[in-house]
């Protein structure tokens, strides 16, 4: 193992501004910033449907804003393969499904409330992307 | 109204957070998860920063009578570490791994125009829908 590319400043302070975001939903609206299940409850739900809806349009705001205001560019890159892609967001919408929650609702929201649950899903998520890389990195 | 207000600035703060980590950025996620080739390991430093963030003001507010503009807080009431639990994450984990994309970034980096984020989200979204679908057919699942 090699330690490349790792700025524990930024990330350690998007991690708090991610966590302001988590606490204002929680102490305003109640409830839990998992973006999986705020998506999909935005395709199958009318509950909170509006609020479902702005959240998502608030995240994708929230780039436009900081490029806007801060004159960075952000540093993007995808390489796989269309086919990969398009197989990889299945699974990704499949599996947050049926696990009830993606790195936001199990990894941070979850964690912060102590949810065996949730930790057990982070470390399963986790173990399964560090493998796949493995394998096809 | 006022949980309207609420709802899209959590969501643009949430979007700056992932700008400001990268963690927009599938290539850095890749990095945190080749955790045996050249490992970055930011990811790690984002979930802290998170946690304790919030983890101080969950503790704080969850048994209080009601939050700001709801009448209710909403906490998923599952405690058993079930079946679709494990194969779900499990499932989830693969795809993360195969592009460095989960549900957040993905649909925050719809902001960047990139055609292969609007194939994945829309992916996603078929994801989502067809495990509504299969719900009713075969795997019954908990929803919280």
């Amino acid at each position: 193992m090699n330690i490349v590319n790792f700025t524990p400043q930024s990330a350690f302070l998007g991690g708090i501004i991610i966590g302001l975001a988590v606490i204002i939903f929680f102490i305003g609206n109640g409830r839990l910033a998992g973006i999986s299940g705020i998506v999909s409850a935005t395709l199958v739900s009318k509950l909170n449907r509006t609020d479902n809806f702005l959240f998502i349009i608030g995240l994708v705001l929230g780039p436009i804003f900081y490029v806007f205001f801060t004159k960075i560019n952000i540093p993007f890159l995808i390489t796989p393969s269309l086919p990969i892609i398009i197989t990889a967001g299945l699974l990704v919408g499949i599996g947050t499904k049926i696990g009830s929650g993606c790195t936001s609702g199990h990894g941070i929201c979850g964690i912060s409330l102590l949810s065996l649950r949730s930790i057990t899903a982070t470390i399963i998520f986790m173990i399964t992307a560090i493998i796949t890389v493995k394998l096809i990195g | 109204m006022m949980s309207k207000i609420v709802s899209v600035i959590s969501g643009i703060i949430f979007g700056v957070g992932l700008s400001v980590s990268n963690m927009i950025n599938p290539e850095k996620v890749l990095g945190f998860l080749d955790l045996f080739g050249q490992w970055d390991p930011s990811l790690i430093f984002v979930m802290l920063g998170a946690i304790i963030v919030s983890a101080p003001v969950f503790f704080l507010y969850r048994n209080k009578n009601k939050p700001l503009f709801a009448d209710n807080f909403s906490i998923s009431t599952l405690k058993s570490i079930d079946k679709n639990l494990i194969i779900g994450s499990g499932t989830f984990g693969i795809g993360w791994g195969m592009v460095g994309f989960c549900p957040g970034p993905a649909i925050s980096s719809l902001a960047l125009l990139n055609t292969y984020s609007v194939f994945f989200v829309l992916s996603m979204l078929g994801g989502f829908l067809l495990t509504k679908l299969l719900d009713k057919i075969i795997i019954p699942i908990q929803h919280t």
